[in-house]
């Protein structure tokens, strides 16, 4: 696992990321009445989560060969400082550790009804950081701006204000049913239309008082 | 070979069966099974799970023919070892047991054939995968609140060497629950076998030494209720006990 500096505890990640699906208003929107229709029948009711397994977090992305181009999911990462079960809203954010930028990539799928993993957790698919910002640093996850850019094109610019579920109730559902622990990540929801990537192109993703995170796609 | 991993006066220990019942600890001391408190055999990194990979299995959910075999991840957060407890929270309607051969990596494998793939397994294990059929939504489906809650993926009780299982497409899985047979099926139904999963997830993603695959469940899954002993067993690798308990229990609802 690529090592991300971190200097508050737990001072170094866990190599766990859970990734949250259609978490920004702008997912939702772009699904439209079709979030109504079959297979998904309904909006979600709970967060929904995926998994980046740990050969994700080590780079490079290459893209495939079948594939033209990759999705970048630009996500602000919530670190986790403190063994979270069963949060409330209130007191959800006394257990983060600190904040980075999580780029998940994935091969473009338009169905989320049962993607399989081989679009999300191909080898190197998850680059993370440049470091963990510290909660006290960063006085609002809940409005960042985020910002994603191929071979320094602006490609999407977006805020966390628009999270369907901001960042302490998302902690506070989650933990219902999993525990969190110290060095988790959680990444809380990218915007849509993801921006793509070819081979050959440099992609930063920039989020405001956390960083500037540069992969490139090969 | 076959190991556990133990916590036991103070210390976690590996431990082999005694031969008279009980456990022997790596430092040489006896001690019985009801006295140690059991972790997952080993420390899992990324576990893979499949659904709907036995024939009878998806006929009972209604599932047609797969192009590819139906994977999900879980968390190594929702792992508890034999003789653990689970919650199952009130109100729900369908939370079931899910019996499952696991196969643990031995070694990194990547783009692995068939013929070769069981050279990169270092074991195998009993896995138990809750289900909780309420909180099904059709988005990535099977989601994690269904799947990969707290205590809902039980390992063991041992960790079985991969020498000591000539074949694992040949070994029959029970669930009992309370004592009553409730669950029954044979490795031999898998949709994909043990070395076809292991080539298809090497084909796109690395697996490493320690990480799991939980190879699916055949029919006969009945919803259990709080207070119930769940018994997973299969054939050569043990007998893998878990026990329902309430939110209460779990200092919730209060």
């Amino acid at each position: 696992m690529q090592i991300v500096p971190m200097e508050v505890a737990p001072y170094r990640l866990s190599g766990r990321v859970y990734g949250t699906l259609v978490n920004h208003r702008s997912a939702l929107e772009l699904l439209g009445d079709s979030v109504n229709a079959a297979p998904y029948k309904a909006a979600p009711a709970a967060p929904v989560l995926y998994i980046k397994p740990r050969n994700t977090l080590t780079g490079p992305v290459v893209v495939p060969n079948d594939v033209e181009e990759l999705e970048i999911g630009a996500h602000l990462g919530v670190v986790i400082g403190r063994t979270a079960c069963a949060l409330s809203e209130q007191n959800a954010l006394d257990f983060v550790a600190g904040y980075l930028i999580v780029c998940d990539v994935s091969v473009p799928h338009s169905v989320y009804y049962r993607p399989s993993i081989r679009f999300k957790a191909r080898d190197g698919f998850c680059p993370m950081g440049p470091t963990v910002v510290p909660r006290a640093a960063v006085p609002n996850p809940d409005d960042l701006q985020i910002k994603v850019f191929v071979d320094d094109d602006l490609r999407q610019s977006v805020t966390t204000r628009d999270l369907v579920r901001p960042v302490p109730r998302l902690l506070a559902d989650v933990t219902d049913f999993m525990t969190l622990s110290p060095g988790d990540v959680l990444a809380v929801g990218a915007a849509a239309p993801a921006p793509r990537a070819r081979a050959g192109q440099k992609v930063a993703i920039e989020i405001d008082g956390v960083g500037r995170l540069e992969t490139s796609f090969t | 070979m076959r190991q556990a991993r133990v916590a036991f006066s103070g210390a976690v220990h590996t431990a082999e069966p005694d031969g008279r019942g009980g456990l022997r600890l790596a430092d040489g001391r006896h001690v019985t099974e009801q006295e140690v408190v059991w972790l997952a055999p080993f420390e899992p990194g990324t576990i893979v799970a499949l659904g709907l990979n036995y024939a009878d299995h998806a006929k009972e959910l209604s599932f047609g023919s797969q192009e590819e075999p139906l994977v999900f991840l879980k968390g190594p957060g929702s792992v508890i070892g034999h003789r653990g407890v689970t919650r199952r929270p009130a109100g729900v309607k369908f939370m079931h047991y899910e019996c499952e051969l696991a196969v643990v990596i031995g070694q990194t494998a990547r783009n692995v054939n068939r013929a070769n793939a069981l050279q990169y397994v270092a074991g195998y294990c009993v896995a138990n995968d809750y289900a909780i059929r309420d909180y099904l939504e059709n988005w990535y489906r099977p989601n994690l609140r269904v799947k990969n809650r707290d205590g809902g993926t039980v390992l063991g009780p041992w960790l079985v060497d991969a020498s000591d299982v000539p074949d694992p497409g040949n070994l029959e899985l029970r669930t009992f629950v309370n004592g009553k047979l409730v669950q029954h099926g044979n490795t031999r139904d898998l949709i994909t076998d043990v070395p076809g999963l292991i080539e298809y997830l090497s084909s796109f993603m690395t697996l490493d030494a320690g990480d799991v695959i939980l190879t699916g469940t055949p029919e006969g899954v009945v919803n259990v209720n709080e207070g119930d002993e769940v018994i997973c067993e299969i054939e050569g690798l043990g007998r893998l006990q878990n026990t329902l308990a309430s939110d209460a229990a779990f200092g919730r609802g209060i």
